[in-house]
């Protein structure tokens, strides 16, 4: 399938390079709809990978790359769920989720994520699992999971710190703020810096010199230089799962769901 | 080097407040609250932390914003980063 237009994202090949495009009002949320629009992308990847020499990851939404997982979702099934059934359902979601992760991770072309605006939890690490992230003028990052009382679930942390230092690590996750581009690129995680706008002009031109290459040599030193932190993974799901237990994270994301207030996305 | 004198941060803030989002800078006022004159929210808040660090050249955790309104307290807060 060289081309998809579904309801939270759209593929296609253009120039040779795989542009999957994100696009689910109001900015990205990654719930259940968009997860099985990421599952169709994934069993694709491999026909798309033979046509191609590069991947883009974009939000065609203003808001930005995307807020993260879909709280409200994750809220809503809490509630019409009696517990046990709601934590299986978790966990599955995120089984599902690390595996479509895992395959964009080890995918065997150039991955390069263009973000602008919001890029927070889910969104932040769907980025992460991207080789190169080209972040536009206004981007900012965050993983606030520690508000609701939980931790990234969707294999942030073992990411971050096969990217980071450990001590930038904890300061990003224990404070739970957010943080701009000139902060990113400082730290290491963003490579280039695009004007506003300009994320995905860059990201195509980008795209377009990594297919200059040869295909094997550009995969195995990727596969070198990016192993993939599976163990940590696994135990990500289940701390992750062992804290969704607890009645804190009920009552923070009943805070974040029910909130008027003016600053919801700040920590 | 020592910080630039507050009525200078805080001049600065509302010219590049009022010239983003296109608003008169005679309608704001240091202790007027930017989410209602500017008619902000939460994600455009987030876009002028992020113009407001450029400018200045500073980190401003957004923590520190937690429950900040006007300009003058928004005006504090960087100036203790600079």
């Amino acid at each position: 399938m060289n081309d998809f237009k579904g309801q939270t994202l759209s593929w296609q090949i253009v120039n040779g390079t795989i542009e999957l495009a994100l696009h689910r009002d109001p900015c990205n949320e990654i719930g259940s709809l968009t997860l099985e629009e990421l599952e169709k992308f994934a069993t694709a990847l491999p026909e798309l990978v033979n046509e191609s020499q590069a991947l883009i990851v974009h939000s065609t939404l203003k808001a930005g790359f995307s807020a993260g997982a879909d709280l409200r979702e994750l809220f809503q099934r809490g509630q019409e769920m009696e517990k046990a059934a709601a934590l299986r359902g978790v966990r599955e979601f995120l089984e599902r989720i690390h595996s479509v992760m895992n395959a964009l991770d080890a995918a065997p072309l150039t991955t390069i994520a263009a973000v602008h605006g919001v890029t927070f939890g889910g969104g932040f690490e769907l980025a992460l699992v991207c080789d190169i992230i080209i972040a536009d003028r206004m981007a900012r990052f965050c993983f606030p999971e520690l508000r609701l009382g939980l931790i990234p679930g969707f294999g942030g942390i073992p990411r971050l710190k096969r990217d980071l230092g450990n001590a930038v690590v904890r300061d990003l996750l224990l404070t739970g703020r957010s943080f701009n581009v000139m902060k990113a690129q400082q730290i290491g995680l963003v490579s280039q810096i695009a004007a506003e706008g300009e994320a995905l002009r860059v990201a195509r031109a980008t795209a377009s010199q990594v297919g200059k290459f040869d295909r094997r040599t550009a995969a195995a030193a990727k596969e070198f230089v990016k192993p993939i932190p599976y163990e940590e993974l696994k135990r990500e799901i289940d701390i992750f799962c062992d804290l969704y237990s607890r009645p804190a994270v009920e009552a923070g994301l009943r805070k974040f769901v029910e909130s008027t207030d003016a600053q919801p996305y700040l920590p | 080097m020592s910080a630039p004198p507050a009525d200078r941060t805080l001049d600065e803030i509302l010219n590049l407040a009022a010239s983003h989002f296109k608003v008169a800078r005679e309608k704001l006022t240091p202790d007027g609250d930017f989410f209602k004159t500017l008619g902000i929210d939460s994600l455009q808040a987030l876009d002028l932390l992020t113009r407001l660090e450029h400018h200045f050249r500073i980190e401003l955790p957004d923590y520190e914003l937690q429950g900040v309104s006007d300009f003058r307290t928004l005006a504090n807060r960087i100036r203790a980063r600079l």
